[in-house]
């Protein structure tokens, strides 16, 4: 600020100059402009149109294989994409600043309300303005003298009514010539905006921190396999930022038998999947006694802090490989890849035990095995009806012995000498459950000894998504609160009338959006005409309100229009009851 | 599997679908004829009007939108002051704006409480009657759907598209018993017509059973809440729509110049639009934050996780936040009005297009159009 001064001094001419801020003044400028509701709807739209990016260009957080494929895909734009982080949108440093700053401008807007509010919460209703019958709701009763409620009886009536109803409520000026009383109710309205929008902050906290402390991973397990809740039990691993291994429990799922059922009454969906339950053995700790479960999609297991989801399935056959030598160098099932309808699976088997030479296998697996005219064969069924292994073979070095990691999945035939081919006088192997074919060669032999199933599973921890729910229930409560409890004020002023009635004028006012005022003025109208046994029900006394504007700016130009047409003769729409109270309450724009 | 599926009742359920289908088109006629001729009527009764009172009207001129005759003069000052403002400015909605609109005297149209006046509109009152009749027929078709596949009828495109065009006109026919909306008569059932054709040439699907993904309660909780917000968010984006037009319309005609929309007389004032919609908009919101929340849950329940920005999260996502922007914009200087309106309507077509091309073409982990 003072060098704001020294500006002022400086400036010989100071005529419509600008005056200078300052670094402390634009802070504060930067910051009242962040908190602004003008910029938090503007970052709330801004944070919409960022999300969209990541559903039209694949994230690399669903699959980075994809994202590899659009970039080899797409050379001209591809990399260029990549720089500006559109594969990882929800992780980019603009989508980050922009939720962010949506935060912080929350932050700044939450808390001020939140002192504002309590303070309100903590005062009594402000003073009763001059003219109530400028306010939205308005309207009067009036109590013959011979009635014997005086002015100050009738404060009192009303305020006790107003008090059941669930105001608060301020007598004032109780024995005075024109005593009125302020109420005011629905502060849960703001308590539930400020409870939303907190909310909103714990949600985001609790997924940051799920972030940092969860982990999960997936494993393949063919029937019979058992897995190990540690870190070479995974397929694959991603942990969270803070993890330590020492969070896994050593529990242990064995998958005893898998069984799918396919949809045989329906003519567009024959053969699709409609049921999938993986019978598994459970141990919580390797001490611990076996526990039959079943799992299923949509019904994960709970172990050991994590949850273990089925996410896939598949066949895996098992073969039995014979080196040039004659000894067994691999016997197992071979997990096959889905590739098309009815589990037309690819398989790679890959021996690098086999000597004198490494062998290696590709091909694929069909359920059902169909060939057309043309020699392309495919699966007509899921399930066993007619299974077969259609296998090209290679020899040569596989390259595994140098020790770099390969995909299972993939089979790298650079360096490999084919040994069967369909393009070979060798053609390709073709083996039914029980048979077995002999390399050329002398190379080894396969044998296809049957079919077992394999189920995928996901397995997660996230310590923060428990978190994220409770913050989520408690912002739908503040959100509902907010929406639908309203917030009024109501005035009443009496006074009495020369000739002895009782004069009683009332007015309301909504904070905020509330299309149920002239209702709630209504009722009032009601207990209080009850009250006093007045039998005015028709609220033909009663003026409505000389405009609609409530606490909005632009009510003295239209209540300007709208007053004179409204106002009846026998009650002029000012001075009703003469006021002493000074000019009415300023209006704030919320 | 417990239920087996049962062909004949689907086959009666597209039976059902088709003539629910006919009789919804004879309805949209009838409301399409009753805007017409009452546009029509309400003409004439001006230009008689006009003639009788001749520079009587001139003191009503600034806006004499919806108000036929000059005998309404005390509604002449209200609905000077529901539009007299600045564009982007509005009233917040007290009852003082609608209460009395009831008595004007033309009957009619521009009425702000959209309360049922005491006139008759022959062609609505049919057209109201066939709606009854098409959802009675279009119930009868979701319901044996539901049976014939022993599941709840929303589990691909074909079923949401059916059970979807009923729910929303089942809204529609639920607020037509408190408020007399039948201006949007043709909006939402010719909405509804275009659903059932959509359904029955471009996404049927016989019945058949669920996928495994899909067989839990959730899809009961989630599902049905996302189609009635839906639903929901129809009927605002449709006033939203005439909100604007109506707006339009209310300028140039206090500018003096020609009205052009005749039909747009049936159509409450713009603030009247706004506030109602603003009002359906809000429960439709906490429907929307719903199903974003049981979807959080059941994707946690299904893959793991509880959220993943799978395209249809990420347009669930953005649904929610453009609502959000319109409540606050509600709250907001200078985004009232005619701009809250844009992003009412914004967010309807983000639901359009999160339905339509997000289900079709998007690859996700919600692609279960059944296609």
């Amino acid at each position: 600020m003072s060098e704001r001064v020294n500006e002022k001094k400086k400036s010989p001419k100071p005529e419509a100059v600008l005056p200078t801020l300052g670094p402390l003044g634009m802070l504060r400028w930067a910051w009242t402009q962040l908190t602004s509701m003008r910029t938090a709807l503007f970052l709330l739209l801004l944070l919409a149109v960022a999300a969209v990016p990541g559903s039209l260009f694949p994230q690399r957080p669903a699959n980075p294989a994809i994202v590899t494929q659009y970039i080899k895909d797409h050379p001209d734009y591809g990399a260029i994409l990549d720089s500006v982080q559109l594969y990882d949108v929800y992780s980019s440093a603009w989508f980050s600043a922009i939720y962010i700053l949506l935060f912080v401008s929350l932050i700044g807007c939450v808390i001020p309300r939140a002192i504002a509010h309590y303070k309100a919460m903590r005062s009594q209703p402000p003073r009763t303005p001059a003219r109530l019958s400028r306010l939205p709701e308005y309207g009067t009763l009036v109590i013959p003298a011979d009635a014997g409620i005086p002015a100050s009886a009738a404060i009192t009536d009303a305020a006790e009514l107003l008090k059941k109803r669930g105001y608060r409520v301020d007598v004032r000026d109780r024995d005075g010539a024109r005593p009125s009383l302020g109420a005011e109710r629905g502060f849960l309205k703001e308590v539930g905006n400020l409870v939303f929008h907190t909310a909103l902050i714990g949600v985001l906290v609790s997924v940051a921190a799920g972030g940092l402390f969860g982990y999960s991973g997936q494993r393949i397990l063919v029937e019979g396999d058992t897995f190990v809740n540690t870190l070479v039990g995974y397929d694959q691993f991603t942990p969270g930022t803070n993890f330590q291994s020492s969070q896994l429990q050593p529990y242990s799922v064995q998958l005893d038998k898998f069984d799918i059922t396919f949809d045989r009454e329906s003519k567009g969906k024959f053969g699709q999947p409609i049921d999938f339950t993986a019978a598994v053995t459970t141990k919580e700790n390797p001490d611990a006694p076996a526990k039959k479960e079943v799992l299923k999609v949509n019904d994960p297991l709970s172990l050991g802090g994590t949850s273990v989801y089925l996410t896939g399935n598949g066949y895996a056959p098992v073969v039995t490989i014979r080196d040039g030598a004659g000894n067994v160098a691999m016997q197992g099932p071979v997990v096959a890849k889905l590739q098309g309808e009815n589990y037309y699976s690819s398989v790679v088997i890959k021996v690098p035990d086999a000597k004198p030479e490494q062998l290696a296998f590709a091909g694929f697996f069909l359920p059902t095995a169909f060939v057309t005219d043309q020699g392309v064969s495919f699966s007509g069924d899921p399930e066993l009806i007619n299974p077969q292994l259609t296998l090209n073979s290679y020899f040569g070095d596989l390259g595994l012995d140098a020790g770099s990691p390969q995909n299972v999945f993939e089979l790298d035939v650079k360096k490999l000498t084919p040994l069967n081919a369909r393009n070979l006088d060798t053609k390709g192997i073709v083996l039914a459950p029980g048979s077995s074919y002999t390399l050329p060669n002398g190379k080894g032999s396969i044998s296809f000894d049957g079919v077992k199933r394999y189920i995928g599973v996901d397995i997660h921890h996230n310590p923060g998504q428990l978190y994220a729910l409770i913050f989520a229930l408690l912002a739908v409560a503040g959100l509902v609160t907010s929406l639908y409890v309203n917030r009024r004020r109501v005035w009443v002023r009496t006074g009495t009338h020369e000739d002895g009635r009782t004069m009683v004028e009332y007015g309301l006012l909504a904070r905020g959006e509330d299309h149920r005022l002239a209702g709630e003025a209504a009722a009032i109208r009601k207990l209080l005409s009850d009250d006093w046994l007045l039998g005015d029900d028709a609220p033909t006394g009663s003026q409505p309100a000389p405009s609609a504007t409530a606490d909005n700016d632009r009510a003295d130009t239209a209540a300007n229009g709208a007053s004179g047409a409204d106002a009846s003769p026998e009650q002029p729409a000012e001075d009703f009851i003469q006021s002493t109270a000074g000019s009415s309450e300023s209006k704030k724009d919320q | 599997m417990p239920f087996s599926i049962n062909e004949t009742m689907g086959q009666y359920s597209e039976l059902f679908m088709l003539l629910a289908a006919g009789t919804y088109t004879v309805a949209f006629i009838a409301f399409a004829w009753d805007l017409a001729k009452s546009s029509k009527t309400l003409r004439a009764v001006d230009l008689k009007a006009a003639e009788l009172s001749g520079a009587a009207e001139a003191d009503a001129a600034r806006v004499p939108v919806g108000v036929g005759a000059a005998a309404a003069g005390a509604d002449v000052a209200r609905s000077d002051a529901d539009v007299s403002g600045p564009a982007g400015r509005a009233e917040r909605p007290t009852s003082a704006t609608s209460r009395r609109g009831t008595a004007a005297g033309a009957g009619q149209t521009a009425d702000g409480s959209m309360r049922y006046a005491g006139e008759r509109r022959a062609p609505a009152r049919v057209a109201v009657a066939l709606t009854v009749l098409g959802a009675a027929i279009h119930a009868a078709g979701v319901i044996t759907r539901a049976l014939g596949a022993g599941r709840v009828p929303w589990g691909n495109m074909y079923e949401f598209l059916t059970t979807g065009a009923f729910v929303a006109v089942a809204v529609f026919l639920l607020v037509l018993i408190r408020r007399d909306l039948r201006f949007l008569g043709t909006f939402v059932i010719g909405l509804a017509i275009i659903m059932l054709v959509a359904a029955s040439i471009a996404f049927w699907t016989p019945v058949g059973h669920l996928v495994p993904a899909l067989q839990s309660y959730w899809l009961i909780i989630h599902v049905s809440i996302a189609v009635m917000s839906s639903a929901l968010f129809t009927l605002t984006f449709a006033m939203s729509a005439l909100q604007l037009v109506q707006s339009h319309r209310q300028k140039t005609i206090a500018a003096g110049g020609a009205d052009k929309l005749g039909f747009m007389r049936l159509v409450p004032n713009a603030l009247s639009l706004e506030n109602l919609s603003y009002r359906i908009n809000a429960i439709a919101f906490v429907g929307w934050t719903f199903t974003l929340m049981f979807g959080a849950i059941w994707a946690e329940k299904a893959w793991g996780r509880f959220w993943g920005w799978d395209t249809k999260e990420v347009w669930t996502f953005v649904i929610w936040v453009v609502y959000a922007g319109y409540l606050h914009a509600r709250a907001t200087r200078g985004w009232t009005g005619t701009r809250a309106a844009w992003l009412s309507i914004v967010g309807y077509l983000c639901v359009v297009f999160n339905f339509t091309i997000v289900n079709q073409f998007f690859n996700g982990l919600h692609s279960y159009s059944g296609l």
